[in-house]
């Protein structure tokens, strides 16, 4: 029966290790392949990469576009949180009746097609155009809707960790508006939740080109796309510099994750 | 510190087609502690609410010191509240959260804060997080936030429900030792009897968003006012009596009335278990069908013709009625309530 037990367990860890070999060489085959690629001879792809002077006299278009999407993350995340965290909030403490609602709204981006969404916000955009001009900065916009799914997701977990009901009420009896509710008792236990949605609305607006290259604004991945066309190793190693960027962002949020289940 | 009076007069407030408060009317006395005892859904916890701002009435008055603060929101109130739920924030701690409403009143409250965690008999534990602290502890951390803020009035929302029977009665003592020694006017709601009795000096119960009786603590249980008030307020037998006169004569005992009852001549009378004797007598015309020992004291439930009669004896006698036991019934002639 031992024997029997010991046989299934060495034959589970071989399938699993097998498993996991198998996936591993079909991710890192490419990211090696890119590696590969830019190193290949003396062509000081990686040292002009960081060194910003330099890279912005070579590459403008490039350096634009990762001024214009570092900008565009932080404006969409900011913007996210400035509208999302307080809504969530509202809605679970005084229209909880709405929360269905709210959740199938903020879920509905996820539904539709980038292209789909891209038809609709054309005439929208041309407003934006008109009022606020055709930076790169107004497709912050866009983002904030686009990342809304993620976001809400995020922080209604985070509301769900905590009874907010309770915690506010209790502030609201020691006196405190809700301005104080809000900042000084809801959003420092949910700052896990916070830090998260950012994250993912980071590493998604980093990734972004179909909104971007369709309505003609420029970002990382359409300065990509265009250098790819007169400089195949740059765009490969600055693929690979945002990739490794968003991984290392997705690891910090499943390090915040794990420290959030481990405090608890 | 002083209490202060207060006052709801005729508090109505309807969810959908419930009435959780029909025209509740109560008056508190300064420094008094009224508990308000009532089944689930009887509008005991919306009346703390609304006298907390936490709900509207959607008719009524809520009077604190003479002043009407129907419309003033919560933080508006000075009112320290305790709830069922453990409500601490989870980021700060004992310490913190006692400092945290002396702070929005713009007080230093280090010294304030630690007095009340003394008071409360936790200041070991100031400097623990609310996960760091038991259910009791957490409860003790809140009673002691509520009170720094020298509130008018302190409001405790059933605190004791989720804590386990031995530190519920601990603590349910504590806090009537610190609400007699601040003076703090206090409501306090709960669905447990033992509890409500215990602590209030008067007791309020209440039906279907009513108060059915207000009264001091002995007298809800010996002279209830209602067959309502006595069913709920400790048990009852319903046992079949005769009225004659001011009194009602039951298993051949007169027993007096606590309210002359207007009723023809057959009716049911509630006895408490206590008021029932069981003496073992082979001639006897009742049987015992079951016996439970409950410490102290404890329980016989016994057949009499088509009746079943619970009594409460002392553990010495229980000895003596195993099951079956033929027995006789003696009742006690103490005020009995009427059932409607």
């Amino acid at each position: 029966m031992a024997g029997l037990r010991a046989r299934r367990a060495r034959r589970q860890a071989a399938f699993r290790w097998t498993v996991l070999a198998v996936m591993g060489v079909f991710f890192l085959l490419p990211l090696a392949a890119m590696v590969e690629f830019t190193t290949r001879g003396d062509s000081g792809t990686w040292s002009l990469l960081v060194d910003w002077p330099q890279l912005s006299e070579t590459y403008p278009d490039l350096a634009d576009g990762i001024v214009a999407s570092l900008s565009q993350a932080s404006l969409t995340a900011l913007l996210m949180l400035v509208l999302l965290v307080p809504t969530a909030i509202w809605v679970r403490l005084r229209l909880p009746g709405l929360r269905p609602l709210v959740e199938f709204i903020c879920l509905l981006p996820l539904t539709i097609p980038a292209i789909v969404l891209v038809v609709g916000l054309a005439p929208v955009y041309a407003w934006v155009n008109y009022f606020l001009g055709g930076s790169s900065l107004t497709l912050t916009f866009a983002y904030t809707i686009l990342v809304l799914p993620y976001a809400y997701r995020a922080i209604d977990a985070g509301l769900s960790a905590i009874d907010v009901k309770t915690l506010a009420e209790a502030a609201r009896g020691l006196g405190a508006n809700w301005f104080t509710v809000m900042a000084r008792v809801v959003l420092p236990n949910i700052r896990s939740a916070v830090l998260s949605a950012a994250f993912l609305t980071v590493a998604l607006v980093l990734g972004e080109f179909t909104i971007a290259s369709l309505l003609n604004r420029t970002n990382l991945q359409v300065a990509i796309n265009f250098l790819g066309k007169s400089s195949a190793t740059m765009s490969v190693a600055v693929s690979l510099a945002a990739l490794i960027l968003a991984f290392v962002l997705l690891l910090l949020l499943s390090l915040f994750g794990d420290r959030r289940k481990a405090s608890r | 510190m002083n209490g202060v009076a207060v006052h709801l007069n005729d508090l109505r407030r309807t969810f959908g087609a419930v009435h959780a408060l029909d025209g509740l009317d109560l008056h508190i006395e300064p420094g008094e502690l009224i508990a308000l005892l009532g089944p689930s859904g009887c509008g005991k916890t919306t009346a703390l609410r609304i006298l907390a701002g936490l709900e509207d009435a959607d008719g009524g008055r809520v009077l604190v010191g003479g002043k009407d603060i129907t419309g003033l929101p919560a933080n508006r109130r000075d009112m320290g509240m305790v709830f069922q739920a453990y409500s601490l924030f989870p980021h700060l701690t004992a310490l913190e959260n006692v400092q945290f409403g002396l702070k929005l009143r713009k007080r230093a409250g280090g010294d304030r804060a630690a007095a009340m965690l003394d008071l409360v008999g936790i200041s070991a534990h100031a400097a623990r997080y609310p996960h760091q602290l038991s259910g009791g502890q957490q409860q003790r951390v809140a009673l002691a936030r509520a009170l720094a803020i020298e509130p008018q009035v302190l409001l405790l929302d059933e605190p004791l429900s989720a804590l386990d029977a031995k530190v519920r009665v601990q603590l349910r003592d504590e806090i009537r030792r610190i609400q007699t020694e601040v003076g703090t006017t206090t409501l306090f709601v709960t669905h447990d009897q033992e509890e409500a009795l215990a602590v209030a000096d008067r007791v309020g119960v209440m039906r279907s968003g009513r108060l059915e009786q207000l009264a001091a603590p002995a007298e809800v249980y010996l002279r209830p006012a209602s067959a309502f008030v006595a069913d709920f307020v400790g048990l009852s037998n319903r046992l079949p009596g005769r009225l004659d006169g001011d009194e009602v004569v039951v298993l051949g005992t007169r027993l007096p009335l606590v309210q002359r009852a207007a009723r023809g001549p057959e009716v049911t009378a509630l006895v408490r278990p206590e008021s029932v004797g069981v003496v073992p007598d082979p001639d006897g015309d009742a049987r015992v069908l079951s016996t439970a020992f409950l410490g102290p004291t404890s329980r016989v439930t016994v057949e009499l013709g088509a009746s079943v009669v619970v009594a409460q004896v002392s553990g010495e006698l229980l000895a003596e009625l195993a099951v079956g036991t033929p027995v006789r019934l003696a009742l006690r002639p103490v005020p009995v309530t009427l059932e409607a």
